[in-house]
């Protein structure tokens, strides 16, 4: 019996879609067999990033309205077997999709994988309603920016009155040099203001870009930062105790040594 | 115990006079003796207005026979009921009263877009976050960090205070005053401070949490329920 994890913002723009795609492929990477859900309903996103646009034949809307079998509307990865897409529609809008539908397909995909990864649209309304409605478990994604620690709040919040218990936190999109200057919040406030368990942490960096415009998530890349992250927040997913050690990894030199110095080397 | 305790005493005062009704006695005994007592001492024109209190003593009165009372006295001129005072409540007015009073203390961080309303003086262990308000008809207390909106004495109780461990609201509401945080100056918050009306300046001051008990003397202890009652 698989477990599914919905990935949500509220804000948009914040990085789901990259961040389900990257610890998709990461949980994927360590053997475990994963699919990934895109409830954004007319906007799809998740296949592009994935690189599998062109082999979408059935979406999800097509499975709600049993125009298809689900497994059918599965997109194997051309990349490695465990890991599978289950498209969002384009042309419908989000009123094709129920909470309740959302529900039995979540069910039946869990005796299949271990892991039904959620990439929920930005809003609160019914699209987002979608896709907590299925989810056994929540990672809130969140920029260091205020408007979008702001809807982090607001979204945490609605977890809580849908009773999903297990909420944890990535902070995405991390520009150290800004933090370092006072211009951006840094992740110790974040955390305290909404007060719940950090998961992760993503430095911004070029190459998550470039590897979505390729079609190609960036946590297969085995050394960047933001690839190493993603890969950290699996295994902690998975379980493991990983420290957040990407976190020291952004800071200058200078400072980490002046901070670190005496106290442990990196 | 041979003399006939009066139904309806008369005792005049500096601010003007005070009824003791005797409350063994039937209503009806009450209003007829009310009618005795007071007819024939109509005052001449020109003569000031006088207030007159009345004392139930252990009697209880419904709003209707209250209302009959008022219209007697008010019936002979010059006379002007100020107040109505029993000793006794019923139980459903003492619960309604028990609940403006008591504390309600709540767990949790209240976070942007939620609302809490509670009645009576609430003490949050917890946060209000920006964007996150807390209302409360008495005081409220917040163990936790107040980033988002406080509202107390929503009911227009303007001795309401707000306190809380760090202070850095977006808005402190105090009965109908309201207060923001300054537009420019980026300010840190602020540690062990409450918000309260200042009388003299008519707007709400935020002051050190140990000043409280010179601002609020009433706060402590229960004894202020029972003056507030």
């Amino acid at each position: 019996m698989g477990e599914s994890i919905v990935i949500t913002s509220g804000k948009g723009g914040v990085g789901k879609t990259t961040t389900t795609a990257n610890i998709g492929t990461a949980l994927a990477l360590m053997g475990k067999k994963v699919c990934l859900v895109d409830t954004d309903i007319g906007l799809r996103n998740l296949d592009v990033i994935m690189g599998l646009e062109n082999r979408i034949i059935y979406d999800i809307v097509d499975v709600m309205e049993e125009r298809c079998k689900l497994k059918q509307a599965l997109i194997k990865d051309k990349r490695f077997e465990a890991l599978s897409l289950l498209p969002a529609a384009q042309t419908s809008d989000k009123s094709s999709l129920t909470p309740e539908g959302m529900v039995n397909i979540v069910q039946e995909l869990k005796q299949e994988f271990d892991y039904i990864v959620i990439d929920c649209p930005a809003g609160i309304e019914q699209g987002y309603k979608n896709a907590v409605a299925a989810a056994d478990k929540a990672i809130v994604i969140t920029t260091p920016e205020k408007a979008s620690v702001r809807d982090a709040d607001r979204i945490i919040g609605l977890l809580e009155q849908e009773e999903i218990e297990h909420r944890r936190l990535v902070v995405n999109r991390i520009r150290n040099h800004m933090v370092e200057q006072g211009d951006m919040l840094d992740v110790d406030e974040i955390v305290a203001i909404l007060s719940i368990d950090l998961l992760g942490i993503v430095a911004d960096d070029d190459e998550v870009i470039k590897a979505s415009n390729n079609g190609e998530p960036i946590a297969f890349q085995p050394s960047t930062k933001p690839s190493i992250a993603y890969r950290n927040i699996a295994r902690r997913i998975l379980g493991e105790s990983v420290p957040l050690q990407s976190f020291d990894e952004h800071k200058g030199i200078l400072t980490r040594v002046k901070e670190f110095f005496g106290i442990r080397s990196k | 115990m041979s003399i006939k305790k009066q139904i309806v005493s008369i005792k005049g005062t500096k601010e003007g006079l005070t009824l003791h009704i005797d409350d063994t006695s039937s209503f009806d005994e009450v209003m007829k003796e009310l009618e005795n007592k007071l007819v024939g001492n109509e005052m001449a024109d020109g003569q000031p207005e006088i207030t007159v209190r009345i004392q139930l003593g252990k009697r209880y009165i419904t709003d209707e026979q209250q209302e009959q009372i008022v219209e007697k006295v008010r019936s002979h001129h010059k006379l002007v009921v100020e107040s109505i005072e029993s000793d006794v409540l019923t139980k459903e007015e003492a619960l309604e009263w028990k609940r403006d009073t008591q504390t309600t203390s709540i767990f949790k961080v209240i976070r942007s877009g939620q609302v809490v309303e509670i009645r009576g003086d609430v003490l949050l262990i917890g946060d209000v976050n920006p964007g996150g308000k807390i209302v409360a008809t008495g005081n409220i207390f917040i163990m936790g960090n107040l980033r988002g909106v406080a509202h107390a004495g929503v009911d227009g109780n303007a001795d309401a205070v707000i306190a809380a461990s760090y202070m850095k609201p977006s808005q402190l509401r105090i009965a109908n005053h309201i207060s923001r945080s300054p537009d420019y100056e980026e300010v840190a918050g602020t540690y062990m401070e409450c918000g309260y009306i200042d009388e003299e300046q008519g707007k709400i001051m935020v002051d050190r949490l140990q000043l409280l008990y010179q601002k609020r003397p009433d706060l402590r202890g229960i004894e202020r329920r029972m003056l507030n009652g």
